[in-house]
């Protein structure tokens, strides 16, 4: 639930590689045999992991889901006319198979169209956190020294800030919120976890002996930055960043859950079911099938990050 | 030891400031904490006014931080929208959430600790695996689905405990409560307990603690175990933070007066001091947790030095 959009998942087991692939590759590239890098080890290894596929499987589904709703209903929950009111939390049935809320909304169509902010909100979050996290904690990583202080401290002041408790006390300030506004204010109290991560991988692994190896030959600052370094230290930040996607994803749902995220007529899961809950003994249909896409959304992104984990992680094999 | 602990709270002092200047910006700079007071009415300009010079409203914004942490500092934190002093808000709702907190704090602790050891050293069994994919739904569910569910199960369903926590919060009461706050976290402390405890179960010195013959539990508890704990103490560190924001919706699914309770009303009523003065003390609070998380490294593990 939400409240992990601060609880970093900074595992000791995060993949800090040490494995020299990237330095290799240049003079193995004419050989057909197999290129032994981190990344195409890893590759290999998540085809065979059931826990990739099936995850994979359902969050192609859901990317299908969000960017063609009107493939899986012919219904328009932004039309008029779409609720009638004399279908008011009328229960499951063979034509209409998630019932019908308070309004006399087709519940099936409703949730099927709240898929697309949902994604959004996940993807918008993660990308944004991710890109200032890793060029910041790139930055201080490598420029040990002032300029390392100076952005350690300042990141120091936003980490201190819970992301679900600041998010609560921007959005309310606002007033009014939508997927764009809430993924922003995520991503801004958000980025400090990535920061870490990053900033940490990128000290362990400039003081590796391919790092050394690579400025012997000659290699310049930027090229063994890109090349060598941000390749190897990306590993950790990547796996964070896939498990916050389905976090993030949460954290939207409790915000429009508790009335202060997405606001109707735009549609969220959140916003359904904090719509159903007063009705949850009489009519719990009407929490069910949000809940149940929230939880499977949420769950598809953190099992693709877990797998992503395993294989890039070298400790547990 | 010492010194360390006071560069630390040295070091915390700017950190303070900028996160509460941050947070002050954020509701004074967004929100309109006059026009909030008069709800839909248009508020009278000259009223208005008035309210603004009281509340020093009409000083730039830096002035406004230095005048409201002047008075935070001699225990004035403002009035909330009922007119009662915040801090008497303060007095009556952080017992509730200390005792909430703790009770989830101890939940994932205990459970979360003992599920994941024995997850770590089955690694691989039906136990293990069947544990993995528990703790997998039970973070993919949010919260306010998982707590309504348990509500209804064990409040309404069963009987077994009241629904709805009443206004003394007793310990007992707060249980269910707790283990819904606790849930997510307690999923993470197990995956993560387990994944240390797995990787070293192989390391050498558990192999030196059983071949010197050690009895089974000791090498587990004393050997295996504190030196597992390291990244499950940083998770708890970090995750205080996350409790007290999770505390927000468990307390109102379970009726609970506590500080989640305070800063939600708070919120909906744009009352700016409650607020502020709030999510302040809960900064510190957090900061003053990751002090103590960086102490307890040391004694895990006595390699690690403060100088």
């Amino acid at each position: 639930m939400p409240e992990n959009t601060s609880a970093t998942v900074e595992e000791s087991a995060v993949p800090v590689a040490t494995a020299p692939g990237s330095a290799v590759k240049g003079m193995k590239k004419d050989k057909p045999e197999r290129v032994a890098s981190m990344w195409s080890d890893a590759r290999r290894d998540l085809m065979h992991n059931w826990v990739f596929l099936v995850s994979a499987v359902l969050i192609l589904a859901l990317l299908v889901i969000a960017a063609l709703p009107g493939l899986f209903t012919s219904g328009d929950p932004y039309a008029k006319g779409f609720c009638d009111l004399s279908n008011s939390v009328v229960p499951p049935s063979g034509a209409h198979w998630f019932g019908f809320d308070v309004q006399g909304c087709d519940i099936y169509t409703r949730t099927i169209y709240g898929t697309r902010n949902s994604i959004i909100v996940g993807v918008l979050t993660s990308v944004l956190t991710t890109l200032v996290g890793c060029v910041l904690g790139m930055v201080a990583g490598l420029r040990s020294g002032w300029l390392d202080v100076l952005v350690s401290r300042f990141t120091e002041i936003w980490f201190a800030i819970p992301t679900m408790l600041g998010g609560l006390l921007v959005l309310a300030m606002l007033g009014t919120g939508n997927v764009v506004t809430v993924s922003l204010i995520m991503a801004v109290l958000g980025w400090p976890q990535l920061f870490r991560i990053m900033r940490g991988a990128v000290i362990t692994n400039k003081q590796n002996d391919y790092v050394m190896a690579a400025r012997a030959l000659g290699a310049g600052g930027w090229r063994i930055a890109m090349r060598h370094i941000l390749p190897n230290a990306l590993a950790p930040v990547i796996v964070v960043s896939t498990i916050n996607l389905g976090v993030y994803i949460s954290a939207e749902a409790a915000f429009s859950y508790l009335g202060i995220g997405v606001q109707s007529p735009n549609i969220s899961w959140g916003l359904m079911i904090s719509d159903g809950q007063d009705r949850f003994l009489s009519a719990p249909h009407m929490v069910l099938f949000p809940s149940l896409f929230l939880s499977v959304t949420v769950l598809a992104f953190i099992m693709l990050g877990e797998a992503v984990r395993d294989a890039l992680d070298p400790k547990l094999r | 030891m010492g010194r360390y602990v006071i560069r630390r709270l040295l070091q915390m002092v700017p950190v303070f400031i900028g996160s509460t200047f941050l947070i002050f910006f954020m509701v004074y700079a967004l929100g309109d904490p006059v026009a909030a007071l008069f709800g839909d009415k248009a508020p009278d300009p000259a009223t208005a006014a008035r309210i603004r010079e009281d509340l020093h409203l009409d000083e730039p914004l830096w002035k406004q931080y230095l005048l409201y942490m002047g008075a935070i500092f001699q225990g004035d934190f403002g009035t909330a929208f009922n007119g009662q002093p915040v801090t008497e808000l303060m007095a009556s709702a952080f017992p509730v959430t200390l005792r909430l907190t703790l009770v989830a704090i101890v939940i994932e602790i205990v459970v979360g600790i003992t599920l994941g050891v024995v997850s770590g050293l089955k690694r691989g069994r039906p136990l293990d695996t069947g544990l993995l994919v528990l703790t997998l739904v039970v973070i993919s569910v949010p919260t306010f689905v998982s707590g309504y569910l348990l509500q209804f199960l064990f409040g309404v369903k069963w009987g077994w405990v009241r629904p709805s926590v009443s206004s003394e919060a007793r310990l007992d009461e707060l249980i269910l409560p707790g283990v819904v706050l606790a849930l997510v976290s307690l999923a993470y402390v197990t995956r993560l307990s387990r994944t240390s405890i797995a990787e070293n179960v192989r390391a050498d010195y558990v192999r030196t603690a059983v071949a010197k013959g050690l009895p089974r539990h000791r090498v587990i508890t004393r050997h295996l175990l504190r030196n597992s704990l390291i990244p499950v103490v940083t998770f708890i560190g970090a995750d205080i933070g996350a409790l007290m924001g999770g505390a927000i919706v468990t307390e109102r699914i379970f009726n609970i007066h506590g500080v989640g309770y305070q800063l939600y009303q708070g919120i909906l009523r744009n009352n700016a001091p409650t607020v502020v003065g709030f999510v302040t003390i809960l900064v510190i609070v957090f900061l003053v947790a990751n002090l103590l998380v960086d102490l307890l490294y040391a004694v895990l593990d006595p390699r690690i030095r403060y100088a």
